[in-house]
């Protein structure tokens, strides 16, 4: 292992963070959560007392160090509270995706024998009553909301206001065990577990320890300057890496505020009430921003209209050079000041993004129109590429040296170097330990020396020494006629049409490249809506032949810029469709984090795929769906096939 | 059964003595016979169901109920006394509160402002204390914002909270008059037909709520209903009427074994 930088001893674990922001940032805001209308805040003072009372709760229900606690519910307070009241205790937090089925719910919490799980309400309760018996262990519920429960049987069921009163009643006789619980907290100890839900295979506990959390943190705060008195709002499901880092490392760290929105659906409006200026969202997010904002500027009058088209192509000239601090004319930055006023400015504020300071975006490309529309705006928008085994960070983009198609350069404590296969290793203080109860795949992942490999094919831009991923490396293939196949960059180029929200790109080992596409019911709804064109579903608005069209020309239009890549010009799409449904999780198509599982797909949807390479014009196929509640049904189609026109490739070799 | 002070539902709740009671009611309207007759009681707690096919009666019984129409013949006690001819408001005062089959919305008005109404008869202070915004008036408006506010977390209405209703889609209307009725405590809460027009989902959400606001405020509720399968489930006693008459009454298990039930209004059983 390198040299490894120690932390100081009064700050190697959250629940010493929590007494130091208690008494530090005493009365500044540490959560906040907009329950019935209004936000209810709760200082650091007031969390340490409601994490104490908490974790004296668990110590009376016998949690010991070392058990795992499973924590499913949405973003709020009390989860994250709850995570802070088992690290006291010495027990590890374990968010799940509280959308996941209770099949794969069951995975899990028997895969890391929690003896605990804390959930939300009623629904997420009757999910783990109903898989109790796949999990030998799990001896106790825990559930915040108390509605329609107050019938079931509470031998093993505890409201979570219960067990805080129990926690304040019992403080005098526990208090000195909890504190030497805390003190007994060490660096390496286990900080928490999280699942990577992973594009292929089971998910993989992964283990991640105090000094990987906290010297991320710290890197990463000092990197972006974050400080106490900034914001953050906590959307993103919390079993996820980077919700921990954002919502809980990060907040202890620096002692910023972290607000819960009121339910995901209100995600937008809360996200302009608190108006965050640390920010973080995936490129999905941007773009759906994006298109409802054209969408509207649709319906807007004449006038409204033709000055939103004005400002922004101003803004988009000079806007990201002035974000940059280039240098700019006198009279361009007269006329971004009056764009600001009437357009940037109340624009940035419907989005809730005026006061956003440090803002990033992950996990995919982002579409460099996409990118460039929020950074002409006067929005610090940049990217990072990260990764669960990292604690999030490889590499980040920084201030001032934004751009589209790249994602920056080594975070701060990392190391990056590429193989000689192109594949992307790392080594930081952030590297996990190990997944849980799987050595084999720790081996694979992470060698003696602690390095990590990506999974990622990527390499260094010469002329900026950033980071440039070109897609996963397993992804990446040959084609019959032996040129290089790379599905994800076309899909990137593809996914960046509004109207075009996921698509899968087939080609690996033959002759040419055909693609899945799944269409933008939001996009492709109001254009339908625009045109007068009738539809019942998503299926008959997918199968409509003016849609099929306006994806053709798509499609056509990327095969001519995919022409002009040296390496990957044979990635054209001949040939593709639309599905008659959207992927989805739910159906194991996507992961929890919306990523394309291909295996899966090329499985399920092989009459499609043999339709597309021997030629046929339809091919009928009917699908098992899976609803939310867990149960199945099927839909059926018939899907037409299309040809694209593709561009020649030695026509363009020769012209060179 | 009718004869028990108390019962205990299968679930495990125990239903108290009778919150309203009627006695041998007739409603006519002009020469035709639209309840003949009828007398059953709603217990405190319970939810009661009132079913029977289309032209039955049900929705002039629930008129009844809620001192809309006052019967020919008959009479309704309401906590053990005798009602009398009621207006509409006083009815609403005494703690009835109700929802209507074709929904009675205010449409422009959002989903906050429409239930907010229901906590008119909660408001003691008057029309010029309002206007001036002077002393209780303030403290009562955010008294009764709280208690909304409550039954909008509830209902998990939040995104809607400022929508005008009329933008809304018939299921979640159906909620925002649901959270009306509930804003005004009601000690009786009638429901007319509240899964009517709904698709599968929708009336697994709408039975949910129901179940959970007698689980969870106690609320005596009383709704008429046809859909056999929702009120099979989440009914404890059931009235069954026929032509303005009451052919059956009792448990869902009960009803669906009284074959005069079975002949009038579910059919000939098949195997």
């Amino acid at each position: 292992m390198a040299k490894m930088e120690v932390l100081d001893v009064s700050l190697d674990s959250f629940p010493k963070l929590l007494a130091r922001n208690a008494t530090k940032f005493g009365n500044r805001p540490a959560y906040r959560e907009k329950e019935y209308g209004i936000w209810q805040t709760w200082t650091w003072a007031e969390v340490r007392a409601e994490v104490e009372a908490l974790a004296l709760g668990f110590l009376g229900l016998g949690m010991e160090k070392g058990d795992h606690v499973a924590i499913a519910g949405r973003n709020r307070p009390h989860f994250y509270w709850s995570m802070l009241a088992a690290q006291y205790v010495g027990a590890v937090p374990v968010p799940v995706y509280q959308d996941a089925v209770a099949e794969e719910m069951a995975y899990v919490l028997d895969h890391c024998s929690a003896k605990f799980a804390i959930v939300e309400d009623q629904e997420q309760v009757d999910k783990i009553l109903e898989i109790e018996e796949q999990v030998p262990g799990l001896k106790h519920v825990i559930y915040v909301d108390r509605r329609g429960l107050r019938k079931y049987d509470h031998t093993t069921l505890h409201a979570f206001a219960t067990i805080q009163e129990t926690g304040r009643a019992k403080h005098d006789e526990y208090q000195p065990e909890l504190d030497s619980r805390v003190a007994a907290a060490a660096p390496d100890d286990t900080c928490v577990m999280l699942y990577t839900s992973g594009t292929t295979g089971r998910p993989k506990g992964v283990v991640m320890s105090n000094y990987n959390m906290l010297m991320t943190a710290k890197n990463s705060c000092e990197f972006d300057n974050l400080n106490e008195t900034d914001t953050v709002l906590a959307y993103l499901p919390m079993a996820w890496v980077g919700d921990f880092i954002f919502s809980v490392a990060q907040a202890m760290w620096t002692g910023f505020c972290v607000a819960c929105p009121e339910s995901p659906e209100t995600m937008q409006h809360d996200l302009r009430e608190i108006g965050p200026t640390y920010f973080f969202a995936p490129p999905r997010f941007f773009e759906g921003l994006l298109t409802s904002v054209m969408i509207r500027m649709e319906d807007a009058g004449d006038f409204k209209r033709k000055m939103f088209h004005k400002y922004m192509d101003h803004a988009k000239k000079v806007g990201p050079e002035l974000l940059d601090g280039k240098l700019v004319s006198g009279s361009d930055r007269l006329q971004y000041l009056i764009g600001k006023a009437l357009v940037y400015g109340p624009l940035l504020n419907t989005l809730g993004m005026s006061k956003v300071r440090v803002g990033y975006t992950a996990g995919e490309a982002i579409g460099p129109e996409i990118f460039e529309f929020y950074r002409s705006l006067g929005i610090n928008l940049k990217q990072l590429y990260g990764q669960t085994e990292a604690c999030v960070y490889i590499t980040q983009q920084p201030d001032g040296e934004v751009r589209a198609d790249t994602v920056g350069v080594p975070s701060p404590g990392v190391e990056v170097q590429i193989a000689d296969s192109g594949e992307v290793f790392y080594r930081s203080p952030g590297v996990f330990q190990e997944y849980y109860k799987n050595p084999e795949s720790t081996a694979d992942t992470k060698d003696a020396e602690g390095w990590v490999a990506t999974g990622d094919a990527g390499f260094f831009d010469t002329d900026t020494g950033h980071l440039r991923i070109i897609d996963r490396a397993k992804d990446v293939g040959k084609m019959a006629g032996g040129a290089m196949f790379a599905p994800k960059f076309v899909e990137n180029k593809l996914k960046f049409y509004p109207d075009i929200l996921e698509c899968v790109v087939f080609g690996n080992g033959r002759d040419n490249c055909t693609a899945f596409i799944n269409i933008d019911l939001t996009a492709v709804g109001n254009w339908a809506e625009r045109n007068n064109i009738a539809y019942a579903s998503y299926q008959e608005l997918a199968g409509h032949p003016k849609v099929l069209d306006s994806i053709q020309s798509h499609v056509e239009a990327v095969n001519k810029s995919v022409a002009m890549d040296e390496m990957l010009s044979g990635c054209q799409i001949h040939r593709f469709l639309i599905l008659h449904k959207e992927l989805d999780a739910d159906d194991g198509e996507l992961t929890r984090t919306r990523k394309v599982r291909r295996v899966v797909i090329e499985d399920k949807f092989k009459v499609l795929i043999d339709g597309l390479y021997d030629g046929s014009d339809n091919v009928f196929i009917e699908t098992e769906v899976t609803y939310e509640d867990g149960r199945k049904g099927s839909i059926s189609a018939t899907l037409e096939l299309r040809d694209a026109a593709v561009v020649p490739v030695n026509v363009r070799m020769a012209a060179e | 059964m009718n004869t028990m002070e108390t019962y205990t539902t299968p679930d495990g709740r125990t239903i108290g003595g009778p919150v309203m009671e009627m006695k041998n009611i007739t409603l006519r309207f002009g020469g035709v016979v639209a309840i003949k007759d009828i007398s059953f009681d709603i217990r405190e707690g319970e939810i009661r169901a009132i079913i029977g096919p289309n032209g039955a009666g049900k929705s002039s019984m629930l008129n009844v109920m809620n001192g809309f129409y006052h019967p020919q013949e008959g009479e309704v006690f309401f906590h053990g006394k005798k009602r009398g001819p009621l207006r509409p408001y006083q009815i609403a005062e005494q703690g009835v509160a109700r929802t209507f089959q074709n929904i009675a919305l205010f449409k422009g008005m959002s989903t906050l402002d429409n239930i907010m109404c229901g906590r008119l008869t909660h408001s003691k202070t008057r029309f010029l204390s309002h206007l001036l915004w002077k002393g209780k008036a303030e403290a009562e408006e955010s008294a009764n914002r709280e208690k909304v506010e409550k039954i909008i977390d509830f209902l998990e209405i939040q995104t809607i909270r400022k929508t005008p209703v009329g933008r809304l889609p018939y299921g979640l209307q159906k909620r925002v008059e649901l959270g009306r009725a509930l804003a005004a405590e009601p000690s009786l809460l009638l429901l007319d037909e509240p899964m009517a027009g709904m698709n599968v989902e929708e009336k697994e959400d709408m039975s949910r709520f129901i179940l959970d606001v007698n689980d969870e405020f106690g609320t005596t509720i009383a709704l008429i209903e046809h859909d056999m399968g929702v009120v099979m489930d989440i009914a404890d006693r059931v009235v069954v009427m026929d032509y303005g008459k009451k052919i059956g009454d009792g448990t869902p298990a009960e009803v669906l074994a009284n074959q005069d039930v079975i002949d009038a209004y579910l059919g000939v059983a098949h195997d």
